[in-house]
């Protein structure tokens, strides 16, 4: 399926989902709450067919007060792909884990939570993956300090 | 209702008392971070009850640089200087995909023979990759016959890019809007050699190690990936294609000059080890052959198409590239503000960090050896991993 048509075949399919603006890549929005739901059937209805959670991450959007988690699809059947975006807040940053729906999410949301701090209820296993288990803070977050880092003019 | 994090420290659960003197006990045994087998700084906790490994658990980190964060201080051109200490074997592919991601958000066109020249480079270095890989398992399966051998073809391929790049190693040499140094006047004539050197070499690798009995008995049925494990595990690369998944983004989205080149994908059947194994030296020789079809079609023409002086600006938005590295595909996401000399947030999809965590659904019930086999199968290279 090329960019227009798939994005316009998830919308159709789910109405809350809007065109996620400013992506070269296909791209749908989400709210937090239908994200697994959204999810699922886009991996498990043939039309759409995607088999990989390709990549996860999130995005600091520290003016606007929100993460923007971004999950990046993949259809080995069809050859397409397309991104799912979602906000959570970024003083409560709880989100559903999609670990039930692809494996690799497993790791992926490890990441996130260790480098920007987004909490993913569920997950069998939220543990920090590169930084010690008592480290402060969560680097990628765009308000993160500590004493080692160097002042850039 | 607060989510709960975990330490590694409450998983490790204390071992259970031997229920008499004759029986075993499980105990937890740290591999690594430094150890032969880890192939860098890679640390596994594994559970063991004897010799069997019972729960194989990756933590890795110890090499965890923030590259993320460092890119959203530098600019488009400096992010390519990082890209090669992420996976250093294929170092220029990493170049590649700041570099393609970068002219993609831009929107800079490249001429015929900036793509010929990168996809040569590229496929060289899978060849080196693939020939340290093949030394390095044969190590780690006890034969440094093969460790030896890998090595002296690695530094003939080493030499071609020092001429031409002026690095082994950590090479920057594809930027964005070009290469930075045209090929040497000799290159084409080295490279030709170097093939015609090559092709007997790698079916010396198959006498050598493929069709040795030992090295068949460690890795065939040994941690076989189902293709839909495979997939749901992120798995990309020689690790997903040896399960039988056609996945190959030279021949799926074809990028730089690999369209004009003839080549087959290798697929496994089975998804062992020992289709992981062979898949890779069958990609030798395809990659072989894709270096000697572009040879002779080098346009001639500028090998830049901007001068390095020249700022890129990337209009507000977000980005994504993609490409095919030695170990599977690399992805960079790219989020700009249309303002800054560089990205506010840039996010690599890492093909090792996917590959990793294969080794705690295959390892448990194999023996510690076996573990090892599973693991020099998967080509791990650790500085992808933590970033």
């Amino acid at each position: 399926m090329d960019s227009a048509a798939l994005v316009e075949g998830i919308i159709r399919k789910h109405p809350g989902a809007q065109l996620r603006e400013g992506s070269d890549t296909p791209a749908v929005k989400v709210s937090a709450e239908v994200l697994v739901s959204v999810l699922e059937s886009l991996r498990d209805d043939p039309e759409f067919g995607f088999d990989m959670l390709f990549d996860h991450t999130a995005i600091d959007w520290m003016e606007q007060g929100r993460f923007e988690l971004i999950y990046r699809l993949f259809s080995t059947e069809q050859g397409h792909s397309a991104m799912v975006a979602a906000d959570v807040p970024r003083d409560n940053p709880v989100a559903p884990t999609v670990s039930g729906l692809w494996r690799s999410a497993l790791g992926l949301e490890r990441e996130v939570y260790d480098l920007l701090g987004v909490l993913y209820d569920g997950h069998p296993d939220l543990r920090r993956v590169f930084l010690e288990d008592d480290w402060k803070g969560h680097p990628l977050r765009k308000d993160y300090q500590d004493d080692y880092m160097l002042e850039r003019p | 209702m607060a989510v709960k994090v975990k330490t590694l420290e409450e998983l490790l659960k204390p071992p259970a008392e031997a229920a008499s003197a004759l029986s075993t006990q499980e105990y937890y045994v740290n591999m690594g971070p430094q150890h032969p087998i880890s192939h860098g700084s890679l640390r596994f906790v594994v559970r063991l009850d004897g010799e069997t490994a019972k729960e194989v658990m990756p933590v890795p980190g110890y090499v965890h640089r923030g590259i993320e964060k460092m890119c959203e201080h530098l600019s488009y051109r400096q992010m390519v200087h990082l890209s090669d200490r992420m996976d250093y074997f294929s170092a220029l592919m990493g170049n590649w995909a700041v570099s393609k991601t970068v002219e993609h958000a831009a929107g800079i066109e490249l001429n015929d023979r900036i793509e010929i020249i990168r996809t040569i480079m590229a496929e060289l270095q899978r060849v080196q990759s693939h020939v340290l890989w093949w030394a390095v398992l044969g190590m780690d399966m006890g034969a440094a016959t093969a460790f030896l051998y890998g090595f002296r073809e690695r530094e003939i391929i080493g030499e071609i890019f020092e001429e031409t790049i002026g690095a082994r190693l950590t090479m920057n040499y594809i930027q964005p809007g070009g290469v930075m140094y045209d090929i040497q006047p000799g290159f084409v004539a080295k490279v030709k050699k170097l093939i015609s050197y090559l092709r007997p070499v790698i079916d010396e690798y198959d006498t050598l190690l493929s069709g040795n009995v030992i090295l068949q008995e460690r890795l065939r049925n040994v941690g076989v990936l189902d293709p839909k494990l495979a997939l749901s595990m992120g798995c990309t690369g020689p690790v997903l294609r040896a399960s039988g998944v056609p996945l190959d983004l030279r021949k799926v989205q074809p990028y730089g000059a690999y369209a004009k080149a003839d080549f087959n994908v290798a697929v496994g059947s089975k998804g062992d080890s020992w289709d992981r194994y062979y898949v890779r030296v069958q990609e030798m020789r395809e990659s072989l052959r894709i270096v000697e079809q572009l040879l002779d079609g080098i346009p001639e023409g500028p090998h830049m198409v901007m001068k390095p002086a020249v700022r890129i600006k990337v209009p507000e938005g977000m980005f994504y590239g993609q490409l095919e590295t030695s170990r599977g595909i690399l992805g960079l996401t790219l989020v700009s503000d249309g303002k800054g000399a560089g990205p506010i947030r840039a996010h690599f999809r890492s093909p090792n960090y996917n590959n990793l965590w294969v080794i705690s659904a295959l390892a448990p019930g194999w023996r510690v050896a076996d573990t090892i086999a599973i693991l020099s199968s998967l080509d791990l290279v650790i500085p992808e991993i933590d970033r």
